[in-house]
């Protein structure tokens, strides 16, 4: 009896995080829709200057092609249409369809952005701990002097420093780019040439989220260390590294991993401007290439798969919450 | 045949060729022995060319989506029928020969034997057809214009192709390379249906260039291979082209010095890096490769306004603007000021006799006082916007320059920054704008990528790089209509050099400087085509 309520309770819960999340995205392809109409300049003429020189029937042609002839309210419709059958449309620009477009990136802004979050988050922690372990003594200064500085300078000039001296000058690493297309490599050494070139975007990608995980882990650990449970589990005997790691950093995990989920949107945002300058194939330069470009279908559809992104970055948080803190998954 | 064509036309100018030719080669055996020896002189087969691209391009096919990208990459795809020299005769290619008859009116070119497209058909005369009549006169941005007078390409044979004209087109002999009348398939092309733009082979491209396509890995590389059956025997030299889509000058400069890419075109590196890179005995950076598209950077009176329609007041902003300073603050010193709408270089068009405006703030000042615009409050005589073109940073940089030299003389010039999509369209139809800055490129002929400034038939709403200052002139008509409809080479010369003397004289826009555009290339390089837009067929890679 009460085994089948809470199973209903769970599966109601279920239908309606769905849901909302069906109205979330909704609400992002209206509102960019509207967005995109809005800018001034079409996608035809920015075709058409890209060549230099105009003729009035070119330019005619080119709105045919992109379907600018219909009225807003068709164009509308079709997207509509369209992603009722489950496709983003075809890129008039490209020729190709959207989905074909993105998924090729996907990959890659994937890759660069898990990387970067994983090694954000587990130096960022590893530091926050080492650091509230040692408060007020020099690692504790050392490493918020290092968190600041990180925190404050630029990524792109972080990342152009970081191309003159380890690609430049000692010659480590590769400038950019996802592959070394001189040569056809294959299997591992495929793989392993992916990831000499994802050293810097990746490193450049996570040093801002470094200082912000490793000061919020800090303060965390910091404001636990003085609560009641943690003195009771040292009253009763346990060692300061199981108090630190067990008692403590579980604890403190829960407002890390919140903010980490929040950031993730933001990192995809932090991740355009890594991959401009290190030419990073992601999807990140195509969203910016495209609205420069006026190509609405593909910018419809990068927001729609980065708003989708963020939902389910959000539902591993709770999950990962429910996991730390068994209270969070009872309420 | 060629011979005899070359007579016929360009009969006075051929002698004057020969005697350059003469002190071209006479310098270069005054200045070989200087030159240091070449590791290798003979060309060496195979190896991969690794090259950046700023953008990747829309399509590959420079016939139907024409843009500085697909530029880099279509001329090793297909051919023209011609190659057009560096000092203006033709050079075989597709055509092996060709004939005019009929007072200019009819000319007829033979193809080469044996030349295949990339999936084996043979190249006819059927395909010069299409690709004139259903192609480029119908979606190339500037072949509507260039091809207008051509009525009918006839085929008499498959190896035959017969152009007829309504009236004579001289242009046409600078518009029949490879880049600009791109000789594409018809079988691929000629499917029945319009949209010429959503054909799938302009990204899986079928040509019959010394390159094929190969492979295309979006938003990273483009790779073409050796075409092994190209008609040329002994080319090309390389095993492949692989572009580098690289989006940051910063890192293409980066991949430069490591030797990541051995050739960048299309300005590719910031203007401040060029001394260090000429100076660098590694790389040739090369200003003459664009000298075919000869850029040109203007200042634009929106005329539609009253206050420019007074040719002081456009006088004594142009007396305002010191070039010779412009080209250092915003141009690293690489520009070089223009007297006029064609570049000196380019100089079989080129007038040098022409109005000048030499920066004299002082006369500016008194003009300004004499149309009635004395300072007011603040020194200010009055205020109007700017909208500078948003390419680069010298563009945004040479706004304020102006905004500054301007503000000398007591006008205030309010800058107004936009993304290329919104500029296009305030500019080019809104027309929302007192003035304007932007670069055009002039062309091999003046009848391609000049008139336009100033020929009021080129005032087209909606159309990008057209007249946007609304000049619209009937002197200035006229002489135009005459550089478009004069068949003899002589007279038409005349109408040339008269629209520049009127461009000048009129003032509806300021000719500012000569733009620079280079490229920048490994010394391990060799035998690069002389022009950007020529095919890497001769080129080869020392090992």
């Amino acid at each position: 009896m009460f085994d089948q309520s809470s199973r209903r309770r769970k599966s109601l819960k279920a239908v309606n995080s769905l849901s909302r999340s069906a109205v979330t995205i909704l609400c992002v392809v209206v509102v960019n829709f509207v967005l995109m109409q809005m800018l001034p300049g079409d996608a035809a003429e920015v075709l058409a200057a890209e060549s230099g020189s105009g003729s009035a029937s070119t330019v005619i042609q080119l709105r045919q092609h992109f379907g600018l002839d219909r009225s807003v309210l068709e164009q509308f419709f079709a997207y509509l249409s369209n992603l009722a059958q489950l496709s983003l449309g075809v890129s008039p620009r490209f020729n190709l369809p959207v989905t074909e477009l993105i998924l090729s990136r996907l990959g890659n802004t994937l890759l660069l952005l898990l990387s970067a979050m994983g090694i954000a988050l587990s130096s960022g922690v590893i530091a926050g701990v080492v650091m509230a372990a040692n408060v007020g003594r020099w690692p504790d200064r050392l490493l918020s002097l290092l968190a600041l500085l990180l925190y404050s300078v630029p990524a792109f000039w972080l990342g152009l420093m970081a191309i003159v001296f380890f690609a430049v000058k000692l010659e480590w690493l590769p400038t950019g780019g996802i592959v070394t297309v001189s040569q056809n490599n294959q299997g591992w050494d495929a793989a392993l040439d992916i990831c000499w070139h994802l050293v810097l975007p990746c490193l450049t990608l996570a040093s801002f989220y470094v200082a912000i995980f490793a000061r919020l882990t800090r303060s965390a650990m910091l404001e636990i260390s003085q609560q009641d449970f943690v003195r009771t589990a040292r009253a009763k005997g346990a060692g300061p590294l199981r108090v630190l790691l067990v008692h403590m950093l579980r604890n403190a995990l829960v407002p890390v991993s919140t903010v980490a989920g929040m950031h993730f949107g933001a990192l995809m945002g932090g991740a355009l401007v890594i991959e401009v300058v290190f030419s990073w194939p992601g999807m990140g330069q195509l969203a910016m290439d495209s609205v420069m470009a006026r190509d609405y279908s593909v910018v419809l559809g990068i927001l729609l798969l980065a708003s989708v992104l963020v939902i389910i970055a959000n539902g591993l948080v709770d999950a990962l919450h429910a996991w730390l803190d068994p209270r969070i998954a009872q309420d | 045949m060629a011979r005899r064509f070359e007579n016929s036309t360009h009969g006075k100018w051929a002698r004057r060729d020969i005697l350059k030719g003469f002190t071209i080669l006479g310098g270069a055996c005054l200045v070989a022995p200087w030159l240091p020896a070449r590791a290798a002189d003979s060309p060496v087969k195979g190896g991969s060319l690794v090259m950046s691209l700023q953008t990747e391009p829309v399509g590959l096919v420079q016939g139907i989506t024409t843009s500085s990208a697909t530029s880099s990459v279509s001329p090793h795809l297909f051919d023209g029928l011609v190659v057009v020299r560096k000092d203006g005769s033709l050079e075989p290619c597709l055509a092996t020969s060709w004939e005019v008859t009929d007072a200019g009116k009819t000319v007829t070119f033979k193809l080469r034997e044996g030349v295949r497209w990339h999936d084996g058909t043979p190249l006819t005369s059927a395909d010069v057809q299409f690709s004139i009549m259903g192609i480029a006169k119908k979606v190339h941005p500037r072949g509507t214009a260039t091809l207008a007078s051509v009525i009918a390409v006839d085929t008499p044979d498959p190896l035959t192709a017969v152009l007829r004209f309504s009236s004579p087109a001289p242009v046409i002999w600078r518009a029949l390379y490879g880049n600009e009348t791109m000789i594409l398939p018809r079988h691929i092309y000629d499917t029945g249906k319009d949209d010429l733009f959503a054909n799938p082979a302009n990204i899986r491209p079928v040509g019959t260039g010394p390159f094929r396509f190969k492979e295309w890995v979006k938003g990273s590389h483009l790779v073409l291979e050796r075409n092994p059956d190209y008609w040329h025997p002994a080319e090309p030299h390389l095993d492949s082209l692989i572009f580098k889509f690289i989006k940051d000058p910063a890192a293409r400069t980066a991949a430069l010095k490591t030797g990541e890419i051995s050739y960048a075109p299309n300005n590719p590196i910031s203007l401040q890096e060029v001394r260090a890179f000429q100076a660098n005995p590694e790389f040739t950076v090369d200003f003459e490769a664009y000298r075919d598209a000869a850029t040109l950077y203007f200042f634009d009176f929106n005329l539609r306004k009253p206050l420019f329609q007074d040719h002081r007041v456009r006088e004594a902003i142009a007396l305002s603007i010191d070039r010779n300073l412009l080209s250092r603050t915003a141009w690293a010193g690489l520009a070089t000021p223009a007297t006029g709408p064609i570049p000196a270089y380019q100089k079989s068009n080129y007038n040098p006799h022409t109005v000048q405006y030499p920066f004299d703030p002082k006369r500016a000042e008194a003009l300004l006082d004499e149309a009635g615009h004395p300072r007011g409050p603040g020194g200010i005589r009055f205020t109007i916007d700017h909208l500078p073109n948003p390419y680069g940073e010298p563009d945004r940089r040479s706004a304020l320059f102006f905004k500054q030299a301007l503000k000398a003389v007591g006008i205030e010039l309010e800058v107004k920054n936009f993304d290329t999509p919104t500029y296009l369209r305030k500019a080019f139809t809104d027309y929302d704008f007192d003035t304007h800055s932007a670069w055009y490129s002039s062309f091999l002929d003046p009848q391609i990528g000049v008139i336009r400034r100033f020929w009021s038939q080129s005032i087209k709403p909606g159309t990008p790089a057209a007249n946007a200052s609304g000049f619209a002139d009937a002197e200035m008509d006229a002489v135009i209509d005459r550089i478009i409809h004069e068949g003899d080479e002589v007279k038409r010369h005349e109408a040339i050099l008269e629209m520049q003397a009127l461009a000048q004289q009129k003032l509806p826009s300021i000719n500012l400087l000569e733009l620079p555009m280079f490229r920048v290339y490994s010394n391990r390089l060799h035998d690069l085509p002389p022009s950007a837009l020529q095919s890497f067929g001769p080129s080869w890679l020392q090992s």
